[in-house]
């Protein structure tokens, strides 16, 4: 009896063990599934012209000869204009945010602001978005700006800004937390007012720590839709500087968006084109601020 | 009372007045920026409110429970907002997820703290979190040209011809009237497991990782295998974080906007059969608003005040129950 039930416990041990291993086979198999797709795909489309020319017209090569397979041109332009604007908007507020929080920020207001900012990092895109949609149609009825900047690259950058800042400022906060307190100490000891210590010691050792979360806040951005969806719905020409922020713009994510649901071979053939672009970006950005972030506070996992 | 002056003198000559100055502005300019922020998402909240106000006046609490969304009235059709369909998908897929997601994120979790190799540890972990780092639009790219076509052709005729030949669950597994095509609530609903999966294994992993090795060498120490006990000594530790954790992906389920769209078929109706198609709150403003008129974008607007209500309700659940289970999980999304 005894041998029977050990026998079965051995036997559950191994059998759960197999299973956590399957799981995390599992998980891996569309990740690689995704990157093998779109780099087979995707590499079919890539050449220089890929890069400069603007989105595809549409044409439909059943019916018609030579369509231009067109390129993502003006979507990478406005992708870099979305990600500068919102990155203009939201890291110099996240820092400060984020120095509050880290410096001050030990009472009641700093810990609700805190808590705040974690809740808003899980509110879905798609809601801001129609919230800053709300907030600029409301002000334009009222006369405060002119109706133009409802759909438009402006108010899609606000809405990016609004994602990004929580995210600044948490992970500036952990970075300005983890400087040890003998720093600052430091600093303070040799006479230098608490502002300098913080702007020109504790900033400063922190630096890449911060960097880091705004790197990841930017592709967090840059990766986003919805917003886009809403405010900045594509545009088939390029952004020009001479006429205002008041344009929409094309941009990486939302031309994948339009071009999948297209009927046009060449179109959805230009969407795994920028889905490969799309992605070597973001796992560039993304490996590269988390192997940052390990190197420096030795994460879990190491 | 003697002491007094000296002591106050002393204070001013260590601290300049210009100096104090300097530490006050600074303090108040960061927090200051603080108070906006926060202010600015109560406005979040007031604003959508505000916006929603026209169908909100004109459908009352009937729009919770609306079956119908008919934005262009008829003599036949009347003009009416319900949110019923898109909240009954909301929720259906966001629960396929979880049944999927969270057994997966849980395995995963317990083989990167108790069962793997020191050396593969890292650089597994690493690749599980590269999953938070693809867009969703590219998720929905991928669930919409190879996911659906697979769905349509393998998965769901093989389940329909199975479990939908089992009493009480047949009709969950029912071929719909628009036949197997692979657009519908179970294919966003494996889109959104595969999407949760790093959210909740890092924040799980950080859950088993905070459990005392004193536990676990107890449990074996006891005679436990390793399974027991991870059950007996970790599970019941790391309880609350691992809650937490799938409440945070529950969150990012519920508000999951692109990839949903693009694979669920979009059809405003409620269906038993998992292989039907519908939509999602999400999805439906994302699919709806761009050329929607005025007032069907209050409604729209509504729409995204529920989900916003929702999000929030499980967001701040998640979190109390993260810091409280004593982790961080700073800036996860």
């Amino acid at each position: 009896m005894k041998f029977d039930r050990d026998f079965r416990r051995k036997l559950v041990n191994y059998a759960m063990s197999a299973a956590a291993l399957a799981c995390v086979l599992i998980a891996i198999l569309p990740l690689g599934d995704i990157l093998y797709t779109s780099v087979l795909n995707g590499a079919k489309v890539l050449s220089v012209p890929f890069f400069t020319q603007n989105g595809p017209i549409p044409c439909n090569p059943k019916f018609q000869s030579g369509c231009a397979f067109g390129g993502i041109g003006n979507s990478i332009q406005g992708t870099v204009l979305l990600i500068l604007l919102s990155a203009a908007i939201a890291i110099p507020i996240g820092i400060l945010c984020g120095i509050y929080l880290a410096e001050f920020g030990n009472n009641r207001f700093g810990d609700s602001a805190r808590f705040l900012a974690d809740v808003l990092t899980g509110v879905p895109s798609i809601v801001i978005a129609v919230v800053i949609f709300a907030l600029f149609y409301l002000a334009s009825q009222q006369g405060i700006i002119s109706s133009n900047y409802v759909l438009s690259v402006l108010s899609a950058s606000v809405a990016l800004s609004l994602i990004m800042i929580p995210v600044v400022a948490r992970t500036c906060e952990e970075a300005l937390r983890a400087v040890p307190i003998s720093t600052r100490e430091a600093g303070l000891a040799l006479g230098l007012p608490r502002y300098r210590v913080v702007s020109r010691v504790v900033l400063s050792t922190a630096r890449s720590g911060v960097i880091t979360g705004a790197l990841l806040a930017v592709a967090r951005a840059a990766g986003e839709t919805a917003p886009l969806i809403i405010l900045n719905a594509g545009n088939m020409f390029s952004f020009q500087p001479s006429q205002g922020l008041h344009q929409t713009t094309a941009s990486l994510t939302y031309s994948i968006y339009e071009w999948i649901q297209s009927p046009y071979p060449n179109w959805q053939a230009d969407a795994w084109g920028a889905t490969l672009v799309l992605v070597i970006l973001m796992l560039g950005i993304s490996v590269g601020a988390r192997l940052a972030l390990r190197q420096r506070y030795g994460g879990p996992g190491h | 009372m003697e002491t007094a002056p000296v002591a106050e003198g002393v204070s001013r000559r260590a601290r300049p007045k210009y100096r104090a100055l300097g530490d006050q502005l600074f303090q108040y300019i960061t927090g200051a920026t603080t108070l906006v922020v926060v202010g600015l998402f109560v406005l979040i909240v007031v604003i959508l409110i505000q916006a929603s106000e026209p169908t909100i006046r004109a459908f009352g609490l009937g729009f919770l429970w609306g079956q119908v969304w008919n934005p262009n009235p008829t003599t036949l059709s009347p003009l009416v907002f319900g949110a019923l369909p898109a909240i009954y998908g909301t929720l259906l897929v966001a629960a396929i997820g979880m049944v999927l997601g969270v057994p997966l994120s849980l395995g995963i979790a317990m083989f990167l703290t108790e069962l793997s190799p020191g050396l593969l540890r890292g650089p597994l972990s690493f690749t599980i979190e590269l999953l938070a780092a693809i867009p969703s639009v590219v998720y929905g790219l991928w669930g919409r040209l190879i996911l659906v076509p697979i769905m349509a052709t393998t998965v769901e005729p093989f389940l329909g011809s199975t479990l939908g030949h089992v009493p009480v669950i047949a009709g969950a597994f029912a071929e719909p009237a628009s036949g197997y095509n692979g657009y519908g609530y179970l294919t966003a609903g494996v889109i959104l497991a595969i999407m949760v999966i790093p959210t909740i294994s890092a924040i799980t992993r950080e859950a088993f990782l905070a459990v005392p090795r004193e536990q676990r060498e107890a449990a074996l120490s006891l005679g436990a295998t390793g399974w027991e006990s991870t059950r007996l000594s970790v599970f019941p530790y790391a309880r609350r974080g691992v809650l937490g954790a799938i409440t945070l992906g529950l969150g990012r389920a519920v508000g999951e906007t692109i990839a949903v769209v693009l694979v669920i078929g979009n059809t405003y109706a409620i269906s038993g059969s998992l292989f039907a198609p519908g939509t999602t709150i999400a999805a439906y403003i994302a699919n709806e608003f761009g050329e929607a008129l005025t007032f069907e974008k209050a409604g729209l607007l509504e729409l995204g005040l529920i989900l916003l209500a929702v999000s929030l309700v499980i967001n701040i659940v998640a979190r109390l129950l993260v810091r409280r289970g004593g982790l961080r999980a700073v800036g996860s999304p």
